[in-house]
């Protein structure tokens, strides 16, 4: 055939430029903040960042599945805040018991997920619409499980989990990475991944093809009800309880949502990856970071975090300065 | 056909929407090894009958049979399943993901569960070669690549399903000559190796080289079949539209003078790397036309005078005045008065859920308005004008317009600038797709237009349109203007040797036919 090499490479960059710059954003904010904390980078400084990191990761990572189809999911940060509910009364005991809890854990995620996607799929609801009415009934079951905080986890995995590997690797950024390897990666190499994409892009041109529109979506929605509910583990392992917080699950979605579009996924669909949108999440926590090593007052924060979200994004508008033929700012 | 059971039947086969007869009673007997051409109008039935074929309509009564036994589709999926392949009208690509993910879309190849990346270039490239299209990269994405070269890719999409029987709607619409005539011979190879084509197309010249069987529809049913050639142009479309034909083309008047002033003038327009010192000259009562090869800068330059290109050199003149028109707003204003009928009307001229009403008024809401608020009896007024001039045929004004034909849709976009009586109007390709008796009135409007003081640029990649319509024809190639054609110079010849910037009058043995 051709001799494509060189243009390859150039056409391989383009895609990656969203996950590419969100990568950018994080590593220059994370530079910038150990080195002016007091401690420098250190193992514990990274641990305790990515501890707070993955939480948000993994709900992003949920949020970009249902974005990438052209959808919204306005439940993933319930999901979130109910699997902690869940977990802090299941994940406890043996370790085969602890083991049986974390699946019923899992499993509960996907059954939310999978609500979701049949109510969107089947039921031809407008995600936003549908989500927000999954969301507050899954947020309602959580606050029954947990009117008051409380509960317990085993205490053994979730140190597991959220200390060290080999003294230097934070425990949390290896299983995170696990996760993308044997979700996502396997995800946006299948049928139903490319058929995700191929729905959020363009319905119609996807169904004309054949291509299976509505299972490539329902494993969207479904495997995000999964990576939110592995979200919701991990905030049971950092804070050995549970708690039905409607703020702090509200802010994760919203959150997730300005992570996924910093890693370069489009809310418009068809378009990003998980992983750009975990570097998104990764640079948005580490704002709250800097503002603390700055010694700014963290009724700072929530402004902050807007200025720069907004700054960030508009990085990506900048393309359309040179945009010549006005049309294509409508694309 | 007698004894032999053909590849594939269809029988008794009809379709209703709502209250409109789409398919009566059709029927269509399609055989291995040949092109069966299908024709008719728009509204015919033609695009029913291939939704039905593809699966993505179900038919309200009939049977269809493939060799010989009994098939229903569920989806596109069942169909193509079956060996039935369709390359539509609109696109089926999707626009994100890369012309190698294309291709396989249905199928794709797989390994361990997942998508064999490397299997699918191969695949792809495979695919893309077999179509003549081998200088695409199977990993640009979709949405970069303009119309012609999509339509490139969606042939090869269809080859790589391995179809039995392979649908053609209009395919070749926004192809280049040079892509029309590799087609040509892919089409003409994939016969030969047995493959049913069946081939849906409003150009007679691409008919009378390709088709073995042609098949006329009317009113949704099949009125005659004969075997290609049996029968003359005329013949043929006298069937397709039930009335005489003759006269398509409105007479053309007595050339403006020369020495008349230019209503719309260009200086040496240039932009980025597409348009190259662009000087024309468009006459009060003129119909010019643009002409070339699709892609070599036309669509660009229309863009350039209604305001929508940025850093734009050269000069546009309106009645001898320089002006600066910085978007399509200052364009249509009253000192200008342009209107620009785009090429996509789904995208560019319509917005399709919106009523017939709404769409019509939108281009002339501050001449409807007071202080903000529409005039609702003034805008009626101009509508049932409007209405009545172009003969739009809608069941009602408050419909969605997404729900009238082509045609239909193509004549509220004009509608649409009319109300705003422009003085120059730009034309982008305005009769694709849409069906013979509306390309007819179109004619006739736009020589109507001319005759009441419009200045009028018309870019057609139909040669026939220009020779009929215009009186004078501008030749682009690669950004340039190349040949300037006046009244009995535009001939198909001139046309052809000058849009391949070939100089001399002797046209090039061979390349005239494949055109």
């Amino acid at each position: 055939m051709k001799d494509w090499r060189v243009k390859d490479w150039r056409y391989w960059l383009a895609e990656q430029r969203g996950t590419l710059l969100a990568l950018g954003i994080f590593i220059v904010m994370f530079v910038i903040y150990t080195s002016n904390h007091p401690a420098g980078f250190t193992a514990n400084v990274v641990q305790t960042a990515a501890n707070k990191g993955v939480l948000l990761a993994f709900v992003a990572m949920a949020q970009t599945l249902v974005v990438i189809t052209a959808g919204i999911d306005l439940s993933v940060g319930m999901i979130f805040l109910l699997t902690n509910c869940l977990a802090s009364w299941l994940v406890v005991g043996t370790p085969m018991q602890t083991a049986l809890g974390v699946i019923a854990v899992l499993a509960v995620g996907l059954l939310c997920g999978a609500i979701n996607g049949a109510i969107v799929i089947y039921g031809r609801l407008q995600p936003i619409v549908a989500t927000i009415a999954t969301g507050a009934v899954y947020y309602g079951i959580g606050l029954l499980l947990r009117p008051f905080p409380g509960g317990s986890v085993n205490e053994d995995l979730a140190d597991a989990l959220t200390g060290r590997v080999f003294g230097v690797v934070p425990a949390s950024i290896v299983v995170l990475l696990v996760i993308v390897l044997v979700i996502w990666v396997p995800f946006s190499r299948s049928v139903l991944g490319r058929a995700a994409y191929a729905a959020g892009s363009s319905e119609t041109a996807a169904y004309m093809s054949g291509v299976p529109i509505r299972r490539g979506k329902f494993a969207a929605y479904t495997l995000a009800g999964l990576l939110a509910a592995i979200g919701g583990l991990f905030l049971t392992f950092f804070t050995y309880t549970g708690e039905a917080a409607y703020a702090s699950g509200n802010s994760y979605t919203l959150f997730s949502i300005a992570a996924v579009v910093l890693g370069g996924v489009s809310l418009f669909g068809g378009k990003g990856s998980a992983i750009g949108a975990i570097f998104g999440a990764l640079a948005f926590r580490t704002i709250g970071d800097l503002l603390f090593v700055f010694d700014f007052d963290p009724l700072w924060q929530p402004l902050f975090q807007g200025v720069i979200l907004l700054v960030a994004v508009s990085l990506g508008a900048f393309a359309l300065f040179r945009v010549r033929n006005r049309l294509e700012w409508f694309l | 056909m007698d004894g032999v059971a053909p590849l594939f039947r269809m029988e008794g086969i009809s379709k209703r929407y709502g209250g409109v007869r789409a398919l009566e009673k059709a029927e269509l007997v399609v055989e291995a090894g040949s092109i069966h051409a299908i024709l008719g109008e728009n509204g015919a039935g033609k695009s029913t009958l291939i939704k039905v074929m593809a699966g993505v309509v179900a038919p309200d009564e009939g049977r269809m049979t493939l060799d010989g036994r009994e098939v229903t589709f569920a989806s596109p999926g069942a169909a193509n399943k079956a060996g039935i392949v369709c390359i539509f009208q609109e696109l089926s690509l999707v626009p994100e993901l890369s012309v190698a993910d294309n291709i396989v879309i249905s199928d794709p190849p797989k390994r361990f569960g997942m998508i064999d990346r490397k299997a699918q270039r191969r695949i792809a490239e495979e695919a893309l070669a077999r179509a003549g299209a081998a200088d695409i990269h199977p990993l640009a994405l979709v949405k970069d690549l303009p119309l012609s070269r999509r339509q490139m890719v969606e042939i090869a999409k269809a080859l790589a399903r391995k179809p039995r029987i392979l649908i053609l709607d209009e395919a070749t619409s926004a192809l280049t000559a040079a892509d029309v005539s590799k087609i040509f011979a892919v089409l003409k190879r994939l016969r030969s190796e047995g493959l049913a084509l069946l081939y849906i197309s409003h150009r007679m010249n691409e008919i009378a080289e390709l088709a073995d069987q042609c098949t006329v529809f009317r009113n949704g049913r099949n009125v005659a079949s004969y075997k290609a050639g049996s029968k003359s142009d005329n013949e043929v479309v006298e069937l397709m539209i039930g009335r005489e034909y003759s006269h398509i083309f409105p007479p053309k008047r007595a050339a403006v003078p020369a020495t008349a002033a230019p209503r719309l003038e260009a200086r040496k327009l240039s932009w980025a790397d597409r348009l190259h010192d662009i000087s024309l000259t468009v006459r009060a009562g003129e119909v010019v036309g643009l002409g070339g090869l699709d892609g070599q800068g036309q669509r660009e330059l229309l863009l350039a005078f209604f305001g929508v290109l940025r850093g734009l050199s050269g000069q546009i003149l309106i009645d001898g005045k320089p002006v600066s028109i910085t978007s399509p707003s200052v364009a249509r204003d009253d000192g200008i008065g342009m209107a620009l009928i785009p090429e996509d009307r789904k995208t560019e001229g319509l917005m399709l859920p919106m009523t017939v009403r709404e769409n019509l008024s939108f281009a002339a809401l501050d001449r409807l308005s007071n202080a903000g608020i529409i005039d609702r009896a003034a805008e009626q007024r101009l509508i049932d004008d409007m209405v009545g001039l172009l003969a739009i045929k809608t069941a009602g004004l408050d419909i969605p317009v997404g729900a009238l034909s082509g045609g239909n849709q193509q004549k509220v976009v004009i509608a649409k600038w009319l109300m705003r009586q422009p003085r120059i109007i730009l034309l982008n390709d305005p009769t694709r797709g849409i069906d013979v008796g509306t390309k007819q009135e179109l004619y006739q409007l736009m020589r109507k237009l001319a005759d009441a003081g419009a200045a009028i640029l018309f870019y057609s990649t139909d040669y026939d349109e220009l020779i009929g319509c215009c009186d004078r024809v501008l030749v682009l190639y690669d950004g340039a203007i190349k040949r300037e054609l006046v009244g009995a110079e535009i001939t198909e010849r001139a046309l052809i040797s000058s849009a391949l910037n070939i100089h001399g009058e002797e046209s090039p043995v061979g390349l005239g036919a494949s055109v």
